[in-house]
């Protein structure tokens, strides 16, 4: 942390900045998977995606704002037939990017190029670290094919890449074995958060962890939490104690936000709903116009609410949690998050009930795709304690 | 990988400037700093440590880049820390070493 000014960072970021930090571009809705819990229902291509001139457009617009790096993903973005040719794009102009990906294309050949940028970065998912707990929420050989990826990133000599696991009942268990395949690639595990978004919406109450989990995920970040990047994405379990690296912050429309493949711009990657849309690349001033003065981001850099939660001890630390949770669980948002490590929520969605959810939209999913996760149960060993450094030591990017 | 030690040895009289991979955006509270090697994003939490970082390579050392941003005598104990953790994150560099 870096020095002199009467308010903290976190309260001068929650009055927005001048470009986003964490920029998610969502390339495509095409995706050869079918990921039950995917945020952006993907599946099929959107006939109204951008198109490779409105990409290097958009790319030519991130430039002059000066945005550092963009974190792309889908659908999956590499089935783009001109995604290597964004890529190199937004390296000329300066652009650095992250990109999500299954692995279905980063072959031996693909891996060397990659391997020579400072501007790219990759991040495989992995949502298991066993084939059988993957699978289940991935599909059929995802295991496979995100491992082989791993192989020849590590055999290219790719130093760092990212290994992306979003936490769900059946794998919070298995972060120790996670981590270990991270070592084993000499890469950074980063876990994220289960949104109830997309098709996530459809699958999150048998999913996301239960209480004792999320206890015992609190305590693993707690050891753990200098090496393994979170996204920001727990600062909802704050309030078990001493906050967790990062902003702490809901950054929504603030530091965060989503260009999806048709250009719409949300507040943030977890929020594709009308309700959270602030505007379109393709209309006139583009998406400075849209990150600066839409109405919507213009709202939320206002101080928010957080209703009957400001009363409670945790405040300060969990702030409310998580905006799109609170919203597709059918919770107000000025209210508990649906995994409020207080319990609020489950009593909030108790009497709630699922029927004042409202459904994600658009939804792109392949119509044959089964979206039924298959029930495993797995044996949760305890976390091994390994402590590190002082996790807060410097900030670290909400890096997607 | 710190490249300086600890604040108290953050060398103000040394020649000092922005490492190559390191790019500035200026923001209302200061400015954020990113590094395209490291990956890492850090912050300067007032427009004044900007124009101290801002001028690194053009002034004779650090000491004199302070005195250029008008850095009052008694803050420049915590803009030498500011600098000393901006030179442990890679984010700044001596001179020499570029």
């Amino acid at each position: 942390m870096t020095t002199t000014t009467a308010l903290p960072l976190v309260e001068q970021f929650q009055y927005g900045l001048a470009a986003p930090i964490c920029l998610t571009w969502e390339l495509t809705y095409a995706c050869n998977l079918s990921c039950v819990h995917c945020l952006s229902s993907s599946g099929r291509r959107d006939p109204g995606e951008l198109s490779t001139a409105e990409c290097k457009a958009v790319i030519d617009e991130l430039e002059r704002m000066q945005v550092f790096y963009v974190n792309i993903g889908g659908g999956e973005p590499t089935v783009r037939p001109d995604f290597w040719e964004l890529l190199d794009y937004a390296a000329e102009h300066g652009v650095g990017v992250k990109f999500s990906t299954n692995g279905v294309k980063i072959t031996a050949d693909v891996a060397r190029r990659l391997a020579g940028s400072d501007y790219v970065d990759v991040q495989i998912s992995l949502d298991g670290a066993t084939a059988a707990v993957n699978d289940a929420v991935r599909g059929a050989g995802s295991y496979a094919m995100a491992l082989r990826a791993m192989q020849n990133l590590a055999d290219a000599g790719f130093a760092g890449f990212k290994i992306s696991v979003v936490i769900t009942r059946h794998n919070v268990g298995q972060l120790d074995a996670f981590q270990a395949i991270a070592d084993r690639f000499g890469t950074q595990l980063r876990i994220t958060r289960l949104r109830p978004s997309g098709r996530g919406a459809g699958v999150w109450d048998e999913l996301h962890p239960t209480a004792a989990q999320q206890r015992q995920l609190y305590d693993w970040l707690v050891s753990h939490g200098g090496n393994v990047l979170t996204g920001d994405s727990f600062f909802h379990l704050s309030g078990y104690g001493g906050s967790l690296p990062g902003l702490n912050l809901c950054g929504a429309g603030r530091v965060v936000c989503l260009i999806d493949p048709v250009g719409d711009v949300y507040a943030c990657p977890f929020a594709i709903h009308p309700s959270f849309l602030a505007g379109n690349v393709r209309d006139s001033g583009g998406f400075t116009r849209v990150w600066q003065h839409s109405g919507l981001f213009t709202e939320l850099r206002r101080p928010q609410a957080g209703g009957a939660c400001e009363s409670c001890s945790a405040f300060d630390g969990c702030r409310g949690g998580c905006m799109a949770a609170k919203f597709f669980t059918g919770l107000p948002l000025d209210g508990p998050d649906p995994e409020c490590v207080k319990g609020h929520g489950e009593r909030a969605l108790a009497t709630a009930g699922a029927s004042s959810a409202p459904r994600p939209s658009p939804d792109h999913s392949h119509r044959s795709a089964g979206r039924r996760p298959v029930p495993i149960t797995l044996a949760r060993r305890p976390p091994v304690s390994a402590c590190n450094a002082d996790p807060l030591a410097g900030f670290t990017a909400p890096g997607r | 990988m710190p490249a300086e030690g600890p604040p108290e040895q953050f060398d103000l009289d040394a020649a000092w400037q922005l490492a190559a991979q390191v790019k500035v955006r200026p923001e209302r509270f200061g400015a954020l700093l990113y590094h395209f090697g490291t990956r890492q994003l850090s912050f300067l939490k007032s427009r004044t440590l900007l124009a101290v970082v801002s001028s690194l390579a053009a002034q004779q050392s650090a000491r004199a880049a302070c005195a250029a941003a008008d850095v009052p005598a008694g803050e420049l104990a915590s803009y030498r820390r500011a600098l000393a953790t901006l030179a442990a994150s890679q984010m700044i560099c001596k001179r020499e070493a570029a």
